[in-house]
């Protein structure tokens, strides 16, 4: 073990926190290969965790109308569409009549609705890869003309060196990742956030204050308040479901196991065999995101299997708790000025990491 | 093809991820990329309505390359029986087979018939003495000989053992030589030119089809409501199962035809039906005239000189009638077959509206978890017939469109429907959920599997069996006095089932539903175990014989939940499947010629030569006691007459049909037509779409004209619609909750990148979608997962949309099935509502009198008259006829006569 208690590997969380005698540590190993984009993960949470209503609106990335994690979507499947393949998938447009590719289009209509909303929302790398402002720049918005028969082209009008071949659909369910080293709990001002016996994070609702601590100390953007309260709401992890011997709810409703839940050793072992079949099939873009525990976070308790670089996803390709750097910085900071480290170590973490979202 | 099962199913769609990740290769050819193509290892785009030239192509390319499995074809297919002589095929005809009538629209299929059958006893009654005369006869003749109205029998076949055959599979008019020349211009090329499929593409499938289908392994087949929601929609079917039987994919294990239904419990509802023209158990429903004695009806279900289990077609009767009437049936009224009623032509959904809309024959509609002003095809048509009744009974979760149209349907906008005038009164009953009641859900395999009540059904709700059993109690007392004949069924119905609790109104016993179903002897009450005990002599009663066995010993096996762990690969002690508990039908096939599997790998019943009998890991479907190698006597028939492989035993000549000598109205084979509403001329023939559809020429049904009428540009866009994993169906379950109205919260329409930019549509903006029906207003979705399509030498695309949205609810939107006309499959009376033809245009729609008049207008501009879409017959050298209604027809130019009214006995499309 390296680094301190706020940072680096660590065996136990659960024990570090003080529990004796406890369960073993349990999380979540999603699986995106096979996410198949039902949402029955989002749905399952609300229903088991009575989450309200996030909104009617449209928001229209792909199939994505939640738009990110928060105080009301405690899971969250993100849809990536991208002109490029995956793997030795065909995704079948060779040889058809088609241009340039749309999905900048997407992303140029939905990103400032994202930006706008309320709790900002994560950007997906839905844009092309090799320039993103490319696709952006083909003509939309002309008006329609009557061209007596608009469908039809002659051959060899629509094909070119733009015409799009390659496609993916990525899937993806999101989650609190339950970290080691847990951001959100290490800022908590009140204990209202606390590490459980099965080495998960929750926030007790009577305790918490909404200071809103917790939210900036998070590296990945999970936990929110709630507009109307201003307490702070994330994934417990089903923790009342744990204490009954059952699955969190979105792994129970997850048809084809993409949410897999269970002892995280356990976990970390499927996860590297799915890995390596993945790479056997000539999927080399298979990746783990999460399962390291000499992460920034010492590991995560919900870790994910990504067929491309997290940035694809959303999710931070470095994630980095707050708190690593605060021993050391405060010592620093406590020689320069005694009044500000009284304001505790949440306001330090805040300002640390304010250019972060 | 035709499934998008990773959305539409996304509970089975599991066990494709378990076989994917086993090693399975998944394909998935569609009009669109969807959630399941993502999965999938390989996408084929294709044009929607074009699967028959794709499946033919596959078709040709087993037969021109010697791929098929010979020896699995020649023993349990059809391949080596000749054909008569004289058999004209499309080839010859221009797209026609022979014997088409272009005056009713109609084959006359003597000449399929196989060379040996019988051909008298192949007519079917003919005009009876009561039966109407004129034009109408040859309508009526339609209608009687349709294979529905034979029931899943089909048509009986007379001398089926003496049919010609060749088994070197030579002779020119052996089924197999047939079929090749059949299908030898679906080349990869034509397939190109018709679907938009690349060929090098197209080819990659048939080489991995084919080369995954041998001894040692198998090929899957799924399809959904993509393939029968078409007006040749039996066709595709057909065509799926001649290249699965071609490459012995049938009765095989990782086999097979997935046939994935529209909605939990639909496979239920064709096996105890809710369709007009059957009885449970796909027992023909009888015909006036034609049918009056059981004798009449019995007769013209089987032939005395047939193979098969059909042939005990009196026995599942009969003990159907017991359970009907109990000890009113008796063997000196024939069991009460007389109160059975009886059918006289069309009376399937859209037929049924259309005589709402014309007034005088409906005057009340019951409709139940059912959502027709949303879920069915031409939801204006629909709105329109409901707001012309005098009552309409609503059961559902929610209050739902079709509870509410006479205030708040678009036609109160556009002046059609008025609140103070419409008439019709709605009777609103909250129902149950489904985990509200117990009882049984009948899934795509066939499995019944026992559902539990799982909580109290609050305030006024109540289950459908409630519901009916005291419907059922109130009306007979109502007419327990009556001495009108026609009450008499009512009167005579055997209605003593169990219920729970006391009271008034108690709840029916669902466990003692399932009992009578499965069928007991009426002395002691004691259930059978399968449907090979029940006779026809009155000593039992069964309510669907194919489900007889659910309830044997006495237990209900539709309730077993044994782990998969505890018990062998087939899980034969979870749930229960019809028939006997077989979970793989056909399985005789699973075995070579001497009854010993194909391989190892791939083994599943097989012939035990010690004991004498067939055995395995599945239920045998064949004869226990038959050997592999058995020749019946020359005189036998029904089972006895079964060969050793004779693996399909419900057939009359016991063998897999790649020609159906008779059954279908629209061809012996499987036929490329394009659909009612095409941007293109059809390739291959003369003949555009399928000569037999039914289509129904009203002023207040048109159709988008297609070629080789003119002004297609009008609408020259192909639309094709399905649905969101987030919704279901009409959305009445959907819309009305906030954790699934926030996932998909408006409607919208997927276009490709390329017709964004010719139509000058963006991301999110507004747009509307345009048929000679209607416009429908929804938000764009631009996507590559859209994209055009060379079609034979030009670009067409296509544009999708889901259809759950309608005016009420949390969400709320317009109704996409309001772009549909109706025209119909001549089969099954399915309706085309997967593919038409169509405009988009950004903006929003008008709405109220100027939308009426946009739509008016763009039916000038397209020349959409009445007779547009209904000369149905294009071929050379046969007249091309008009199907119109007269009523509504402003006069025709033709003198056409022909009523061309039929109808559908499909509910909401899925």
């Amino acid at each position: 073990m390296t680094g301190n208690r706020l940072s680096g590997p660590l065996d136990d969380p659960a024990g570090d926190a003080g529990h004796a005698e406890h369960p073993p540590r349990v999380g979540f190993f999603t699986d995106t290969s096979v996410c198949i984009g039902c949402k029955a993960c989002e749905v399952a949470c609300k229903e088991w965790n009575a989450v309200p209503e996030d909104g009617l609106d449209m928001l229209g990335m792909s199939y994505d109308n939640t738009g990110s994690l928060g105080a009301n979507s405690w899971r969250h499947v993100a849809f990536i569409e991208q002109p490029r393949s995956t793997g030795r998938q065909d995704p079948g447009f060779l040889g058809l009549p088609t241009g340039p590719t749309g999905t900048g289009l997407m992303a140029d209509a939905v990103g400032p609705r994202l930006r706008a909303s309320e709790r900002g929302g994560s950007e997906l790398g839905t844009g092309p890869l090799d320039g993103p402002k490319a696709a952006a720049e083909q003509p939309v918005g002309q008006p329609a003309e009557d061209l007596g028969m608009p469908a039809f082209s002659r051959p060899g009008d629509a094909t070119g060196p733009e015409s799009r071949t390659d496609f993916r659909w990525l899937m993806a369910s999101d989650v609190c990742k339950h970290c080691t080293h847990a951001g959100c709990l290490d800022v908590c001002p009140t204990g209202a956030l606390f590490r459980t016996e099965f080495g998960t994070v929750v926030v007790q609702q009577n305790i918490c204050n909404g200071c809103g601590y917790c939210v900036s100390g998070c590296p990945y953007g999970v936990i929110d308040r709630r507009p109307d309260d201003g307490r702070a709401q994330k994934c417990t992890l089903c923790y009342d479901r744990l204490h009954g011997g059952l699955e969190p709810a979105c792994a129970k409703a997850c048809p084809t196991d993409s949410i897999q839940f269970g002892e995280l050793d356990e976990l970390r072992e499927r996860a590297d065999r799915r890995l390596a079949q993945l790479h056997d099939l000539g999927v080399g873009e298979a990746r783990l995101y999460g399962n390291d525990p000499n992460d920034g976070v010492g590991g995560d308790g919900a870790f994910f299997l990504l067929l491309d670089e997290p940035e694809v996803y959303g999710l931070p390709p470095d994630p980095v708790v707050p708190t690593r750097d605060a021993p050391s910085m405060w010592r620093r900071a406590g020689a320069a000025a005694a009044a500000f480290a009284l304001a505790g170590v949440g306001a330090f973490v805040s300002s640390a990491i304010g250019g972060r979202r | 093809m035709g499934s998008n099962m990773a959305e539409a199913h996304p509970v089975g769609f599991q066990w494709v991820i378990e076989a994917k990740a086993r090693g399975a290769r998944v394909i998935h050819i569609d009009p669109r990329f969807t959630r399941t193509s993502a999965l999938a290892d390989t996408y084929v785009p294709l044009r929607a309505g074009s699967d028959i030239a794709f499946l033919g192509g596959v078709i040709n390319h087993v037969l021109s390359n010697d791929l098929d499995f010979r020896e699995y074809v020649a023993a349990f297919t059809n391949a080596s029986f000749l054909v008569r002589e004289g058999f004209e095929d499309t080839e010859d005809l221009d797209g026609l087979f022979g014997g088409y009538d272009a005056e009713t629209g109609t084959y006359e299929r003597d000449c399929w018939q196989y060379e040996g059958a019988d051909q008298e006893r192949e007519e079917p009654e003919g005009a009876s003495p009561d039966s109407p005369s004129g034009d109408d006869d040859s309508e009526m003749d339609k209608e009687r000989t349709s294979p529905m109205g034979s029931g899943a029998a089909g048509a009986p076949l007379h001398g089926a053992t003496n049919v010609a055959t060749d088994p070197t599979l030579q002779h020119p008019r052996c089924v197999f030589q047939i079929l090749k020349r059949h299908f030898a211009r679906y080349t990869p090329e034509m397939v190109e030119r018709i679907c938009g499929t690349p060929r090098e593409k197209f080819q990659a499938v048939c080489e991995a089809w084919a080369s995954n289908s041998n001894r040692e392994r198998t090929s899957a087949l799924v399809y959904s409501v993509g393939w029968t929601q078409h007006s040749v929609g039996a066709q595709y079917i057909r065509a799926g199962a001649i290249v699965q039987l071609l490459l012995g994919n049938i009765g095989r294990p990782g086999g097979g035809v997935f046939a994935l239904r529209g909605h939990a419990s639909i496979q239920g509802s064709t096996d105890v039906p809710t369709l007009f023209n059957l009885l449970p158990g796909y027992l023909p429903m009888p015909t006036a005239g034609s049918h009056e004695t059981l004798t009449d009806y019995l007769d013209d279900l089987r032939s005395p000189t047939q193979k098969g289990y059909w042939t005990g077609a009196d026995a599942y009767l009969v003990s159907l009638l017991k359970e009907y009437f109990g000890d009113n049936a008796t063997a000196e009224n024939d069991y009460g077959y007389a109160w059975l009623p009886k059918i006289d032509g069309d009376h399937g959904t859209y037929r049924t509206v259309m005589d709402m809309v014309d007034g005088g024959k409906v005057f009340g509609y019951f409709l139940l978890g059912q959502n027709p002003a949303v879920g069915s095809a031409h939801g204006r048509l629909q709105r329109l017939g409901m707001a012309n009744l005098d009552w309409v009974v609503v059961r559902d979760l929610a209050m739902i469109e079709s509870a509410t149209f006479w205030k708040d349907s678009p036609e109160i906008e556009t002046g059609e429907i008025s609140p103070q005038t419409c008439r019709t009164e709605v009777f609103f009953f909250p129902a149950a959920s489904h985990v509200e009641k117990e009882g049984t859900f009948t899934q795509t395999q066939r499995m019944l599997q026992w559902r539990e009540k799982a909580v109290e059904p609050t305030g006024d709700q109540r289950s459908e069996l409630w519901f009916f059993y005291h419907l059922g109690r109130k009306l007979r007392e109502r007419l327990a006095g009556s001495t009108d004949p026609r009450d008499e069924p009512v009167q005579k119905l055997d209605w003593s089932y169990r219920v729970d609790g006391s009271g008034e109104w108690p709840e029916p016993s669902a466990e003692d539903v399932l009992r009578r179903i499965n069928g007991y002897r009426t002395r002691t009450g004691e259930p059978v175990d399968s449907y090979l005990e029940l006779e026809a002599d009155g000593s039992t009663a069964c309510g669907c014989w194919i489900y007889s066995g659910v309830y044997a010993d006495g237990v209900n096996q539709a309730a077993r939940r044994k782990p998969h762990d505890a018990q062998g690969p087939y899980d034969r002690q979870w749930g229960w499947t019809w028939p006997a508990n077989r979970r793989v039908l056909y399985n005789r096939c699973s075995a070579d010629l001497d009854g010993k599997p194909w391989s190892e790998r791939k083994k599943l019943v097989w012939w035990d030569a010690d004991e004498g009998r067939w055995t395995g890991d599945d239920v045998p479907d064949f004869p226990a006691t038959t050997p592999p190698r058995y020749e019946p006597p020359p005189d036998a028939v029904g089972p006895e007459a079964l060969r050793g492989d004779d693996a399909f035993i419900m057939q009359a000549d016991g063998k897999a049909w790649l020609f159906a000598p008779h059954g279908l109205l629209d061809g012996p084979m499987p036929t490329h037509y394009e659909p009612h509403e095409s941007p293109v001329s059809n390739a291959l023939y003369g003949q555009q779409g399928n000569p037999t559809r039914k289509v129904y020429g009203r002023t207040d049904n048109p159709s988008n004209p297609a070629p080789p009428e003119l002004h297609r540009e009008v609408f020259p866009f192909v639309l094709t619609a399905a649905r969101l994993t987030e919704h279901h169906t009409a959305g009445g379950m959907s819309r009305q909750l906030p954790y699934l109205a926030e996932l998909q919260p408006e409607l919208t329409v997927e276009v490709s990148p390329e017709l964004a930019r010719i139509r000058g549509l963006t991301h999110l903006g507004t747009a509307h979608v345009v048929t000679s029906r209607a416009a429908v207003q929804a938000r764009v979705m631009v996507t590559d997962r859209m994209s055009p399509l060379w079609i034979d030498g030009q670009v067409v695309h296509q544009i999708w949309m889901p259809y759950h949205w309608g005016g009420t609810g949390l969400v709320s939107g317009d109704v996409v099935n309001d772009l549909l006309g109706v025209v119909a499959d001549s089969n099954v009376f399915i309706q085309e509502s997967k593919v038409a033809t169509c405009d988009v245009r950004p903006g929003p729609r008008p709405r109220g009198a100027a939308l009426t008049a946009m739509l008016a207008q763009t039916r000038a501009r397209a020349g959409v008259t009445v007779e547009t879409g209904t000369r149905i017959a294009t071929a050379d050298d046969v007249p091309h006829v008009t199907h119109t209604e007269d009523d509504t027809a402003g006069g025709t130019d033709d003198g056409s006569t022909d009523d061309g009214s039929t109808g559908n006995s499909a509910g909401e499309q899925s």
